[in-house]
């Protein structure tokens, strides 16, 4: 992906983070999530429409290690947000990737922002080697 | 202080983990040596291997944790010494380690019995996942295997080869069926009831030989008899592993076992024993709660924190074997003058039951469950706790009349705080109670995560779903059926808000009437409703869909999807046949008769789904909702336009109900059948609803259904013309849509109706609350809104973009991979894609 002007600016005070434009917001569905190839991480972003939010983790559960979260349910716990996988309801927090149903198992969460309508993924190293 | 734990089993992996809970690696160092090549996994569920478990859903937690919980994991390399004085262990592969204290959690080994041919091949143990594997292949070649052993194990064994399919018999030494939990007439009562469940079983039955040149190939026994067998699988008992603590100089029973005191320490201070190897007061403990209890106290002891014994284990277990309920708590075989029994024995269902109480009626010492084992938590918390029995002990066990038996509900209020509701873990109502009021608990999840209570075998869940909402209760919070968080309203309550308010959307209705921002319960049980009440395009909010919605397919293991398209009352025509064929092959589908008469295709990635459809719409096709909470198949029989017995054309009767309620969404999922003539065919009385050819017209049944807890439908009402019995089935339909919870089937429904069946016939056929002619209407309004969903789909460029694995990119998904199996594709297995 190509590095643009808006990255330029995002990069400053964010060194450690490498910020990729995904898309524009108007590609998303409201309050649902898309999922993104980069080389080959697959990542879920989230746009929580209702509370002008965006998140974005992992595209594989962890339960069943399937490419599966991006299509999964957005909705929020006491607040938090949250994803629920479509295969058997395994939910995870957005903001820290702990799986809400008492399971062992968690996801990498990723920092996600818009400028100009663009939507961008905070990668770190620690992350793309998830994949 | 540095701990080495030798034995990577499940109490050795449960003491890491009890450890890890309060202490870090600062405090103490932990080493566990397994002589496996796998982690520690759970021999409890063993298996749940043969019935589609993985190995890797075995495993207590996989070889990561051990690495983030900072313990250092050695698998594969057996301790084959161990120096008390100079506190050393060393391995088989010449490492030598060093330990301020050691845990010795060394397990036990199955007693394989000195026979003539033992080693013959074709002889099994049943221990490992190892032992498992080389079972799966060996029973692959065979007909039929023996179990030597009738206890709790053996029958475990027995149900493995059950699942594979082979002739099972079990072979018991002693004149009944778990001898050392049940009494004569209970392990006659589970005699007969496995017996009527396809196994054989041989009691009283002494084994001399194994016989067979290199592999089995029969079994001789003591009273000159002999039984056929191509396999043996041996579960004679289990040998406490000591030799390595015996070969160290650490004292050791007569018959087995490392001696331990009430601190779990054997003769040496520093080194302790737990688990099935410890011989604590003469008593070896088989089981797993008692295992964890040891943990518990040693934690304790090397802590230093407090003076904590281990002063011996109630032995009572629940389990089911081979879908047979069977638990004994307590004394169960007390026969002595102090106790009398009390006895239930229904043989005809396969019942048993039996109480030992106090001569003096007063309390509970033990007892035996066969069959139906509901009672066991309250009847264990009631022996444990000595409490006071009532005036009627026999109430206990009697099944009442009530659907509910009268101990179960007011039970965990009666239970004093120290009763111990997860044995697994130690947890008590007090502490339960305790963690829902302090932190504000509102779920089970939340309540396992902050106790660990039901995260062990899960039976403790149903007292502490009572615990919760009898807390809940007291502390004056509201226990209403709610849908979820974020809207305080049950179904019904919400379906009047939308219609009322006219609301369109779900957005809207979390704006005005909700609050948070929804979840995977509210979203799609709204969303149905949405569509029960308006029968708008669904994909126009797709988001509060369940993926299947979304999609307008059924995802599949790997992330694939399957077609259904509608083939109404399974009608087909050869030409109909060809496209569907031709698409089949085009896109490389599996392909299945469904149970409902019509031909689902399997193995669509998400990018093909439109470009099926377009070819199956161009062929005159229409979306089967098999997707959807709606209107599945009419089935039918060929009816009297063929069958030589029918009366009624039930093939043309079930297409015009199908069309009439194609797309139709519900609560749940609907089926319905017609058959041609009384000896129903079409299985009509196993739907939600079935219609049945007489003589003078039809009859109409409501209400039945498959699936986990078949029903017979009802007959509603007799005889009557088509015409009738499409009014009453438009009010039944739409009365059910709007009354029933989300996710409940109409037998569920009506189970669960004020006034069942003569209730629903008021309402539908006398129209008692006058609501006759507004259903009907309703009714009316949702056919005249039909639309084919796959066709409104591929017209809209808007909604066919949405079929894509990547926004970035006209890729696949590179994961979905498929294998081949009988000619056809399958999806590869769980996790194996990664």
């Amino acid at each position: 992906m190509e590095r643009t002007n808006y990255e330029h600016d995002l990069l400053v005070g964010e060194q450690e983070m490498d910020w990729l434009k995904v898309g524009n917001k108007t590609d998303f569905p409201d309050n649902g999530g898309l999922c993104f190839k980069h080389e080959n991480l697959q990542i879920a972003v989230f746009n929580f429409t209702n509370r002008n939010e965006w998140y974005a983790c992992q595209n594989l559960c962890p339960h069943k290690m399937q490419m599966i979260l991006s299509r999964g349910m957005i909705g929020s716990r006491n607040g938090e947000p949250k994803v629920a996988c479509p295969f058997h309801k395994k939910a995870f927090s957005l903001k820290t990737g702990e799986c809400l149903n008492g399971d062992d198992c968690s996801i990498v969460t990723f920092p996600v922002k818009e400028l100009g309508g663009d939507v961008y993924v905070g990668l770190r190293q620690r992350a793309i080697a998830i994949s | 202080m540095k701990i080495v734990i030798i034995g990577n089993g499940m109490v050795g992996y449960k003491f890491c983990e009890k450890i890890r809970k309060k202490y870090t690696s600062n405090q103490f160092q932990l080493t566990i040596y397994g002589e496996e090549h796998r982690p520690a996994y759970d021999r409890v569920h063993l298996s749940e291997y043969f019935s589609g478990k993985d190995v890797d859903d075995l495993l207590m937690a996989p070889a990561q944790w051990y690495a983030t919980q900072d313990i250092q994991l050695i698998t594969g390399e057996l301790v084959i010494a161990i120096d008390p004085i100079l506190k050393t262990i060393k391995t088989h592969k010449g490492t030598i380690d060093t330990y301020d204290k050691l845990i010795l959690a060394t397990g036990s080994s199955p007693f394989m019995p000195a026979l003539n041919g033992i080693d013959k091949d074709g002889v099994f143990a049943y221990r490992t996942i190892e032992d498992l594997q080389q079972i799966e292949r060996y029973g692959k070649h065979v007909n039929n295997a023996a179990v030597i052993g009738g206890g709790l194990l053996g029958l475990e064994a027995a149900k493995a080869l059950m699942d594979m399919d082979l002739e099972t018999h079990v072979i018991e030494f002693a004149d009944r069926l778990m001898p050392r939990q049940l009494d004569a007439k209970g392990g006659e009562v589970l005699r007969l009831k496995l017996e009527s469940l396809g196994l054989h079983i041989h009691t009283s039955k002494s084994t001399k030989e194994i016989l067979g040149k290199d592999k089995v190939t029969g079994l001789s026994f003591a009273d000159e008899s002999l039984l056929a067998c191509d396999m043996l699988v041996v579960s004679a008992g289990i040998r406490p592993r000591d030799e390595l603590a015996r070969a160290s100089g650490i004292a050791v029973g007569n018959r087995g076992g490392i001696i331990v005191n009430d601190q779990l320490q054997t003769n040496y201070s520093d080194i302790y024993a737990i688990g099935e190897v410890a011989l604590h007061k003469e008593m070896i403990y088989g089981l797993i709660a008692p295992g964890y209890e040891m943990a518990e106290v040693v934690i304790a002891d090397i802590a230093g924190i407090s003076k904590r014994s281990f002063t011996g284990f109630d032995m009572s277990t629940k389990l089911k074997l081979i879908g047979v309920d069977v638990a004994s708590f307590g004394d169960s075989l007390d026969a002595t003058e102090e106790c009398a029994a009390i006895v239930y024995e229904n043989t005809a269902k396969g019942i048993y039951k039996r109480i030992n109480i106090t001569r003096d009626g007063r309390y509970l010492k033990g007892g035996i469950l066969v069959g139906d084992a509901e009672a066991y938590n309250m009847l264990l918390q009631i022996t444990q706790n000595h409490m006071d029995l009532p005036e009627n002990p026999a109430e206990l066990i009697l099944g009442t009349r009530d659907a509910k038996p009268a101990t179960s509900r007011q039970g965990v209020e009666a239970l004093p705080n120290t009763a111990q509701i997860c044995s697994c873990e130690g947890v008590t109502k007090g502490e339960i109670c305790q963690a829902i009021v302090d932190h504000g608990l509102t779920d089970i999840a939340m309540i396992k995560k902050a106790t660990n209570a039901c995260s062990g075998c899960g039976g403790c869940t149903p007292m502490v779903a009572d615990l919760l909402k009898q807390t809940l209760k007291a502390q004056g919070k509201e226990v209403k059926q709610s849908l979820c968080e974020h809207f305080s309203y049950t179904r019904q309550e919400l379906f009047d808000l939308i219609r009322v308010h006219q609301i369109q959307t779900y957005n809207e209705l979390l704006g005005r009437f909700g609050n948070g921002d929804g979840c995977e319960i509210c979203k799609p049980a709204i969303a149905s409703l949405l569509a029960s009440i308006w029968n708008e395009v669904i994909l126009k909010q797709s988001t509060i869909q369940d993926t299947n919605d979304r999609f307008l397919a059924n995802i599949q293991k790997g992330g694939s999807y399957s077609v259904v398209p509608r083939i109404p009352a399974g009608e087909i025509t050869p030409n109909q046949l060809m496209v569907i064929a031709e698409v089949a092959k085009k896109f490389k589908l599996y392909t299945k008769i469904t149970g409902g008469q019509r031909i689902d295709l399997f193995g669509a990635q998400l990018h093909e789904l439109p470009l099926i459809w377009e070819e199956l719409i161009a062929a005159g096709f229409e979306s089967g909702h098999a997707y959807g909470k709606s209107l599945r198949t009419i089935k039918s029989c060929v009816g009297s336009t063929w069958c030589r017995f029918g009366v009624q054309d039930s093939v043309g009767f079930a297409i015009e109900i199908e069309n009439r309620y194609k797309g139709l969404r519900a609560p749940h999922k609907l089926k319905g059948a017609v058959s041609g003539c009384i000896r129903e065919c079409a299985e009509a009385q196993s739907k939600d609803f079935g219609i049945i050819a007489t003589e003078k017209g039809w009859n109409l049944y409501v209400c039945g259904n498959g699936g986990a807890h078949p029903q017979h439908a009802q007959l509603l009402v007799a005889d009557i013309d088509k015409k009738h019995c499409i009014t009453y089935l438009d009010r039944f339909l739409m009365y059910y849509i709007k009354t029933a919870e989300p996710l409940t089937r109409t037998a569920t429904w009506l189970n669960k109706l004020d006034g069942g069946l003569d209730y629903l016939y008021d309402v539908i056929i006398n129209d008692v609350l006058g609501i006759g002619e507004q259903l009907e209407a309703d009714m009316e309004r949702l056919i005249a809104n039909y639309h084919c969903e796959w066709k409104h789909a591929i017209e809209d460029p808007d909604f066919r973009k949405r079929f894509k694995h990547f926004a970035n990119c006209d890729e696949g998904d590179p994961y979905v991979k498929f294998e081949s199996l009988r000619g056809q594709k399958k999806p590869v297995e769980w996790g194996a894609i990664i």
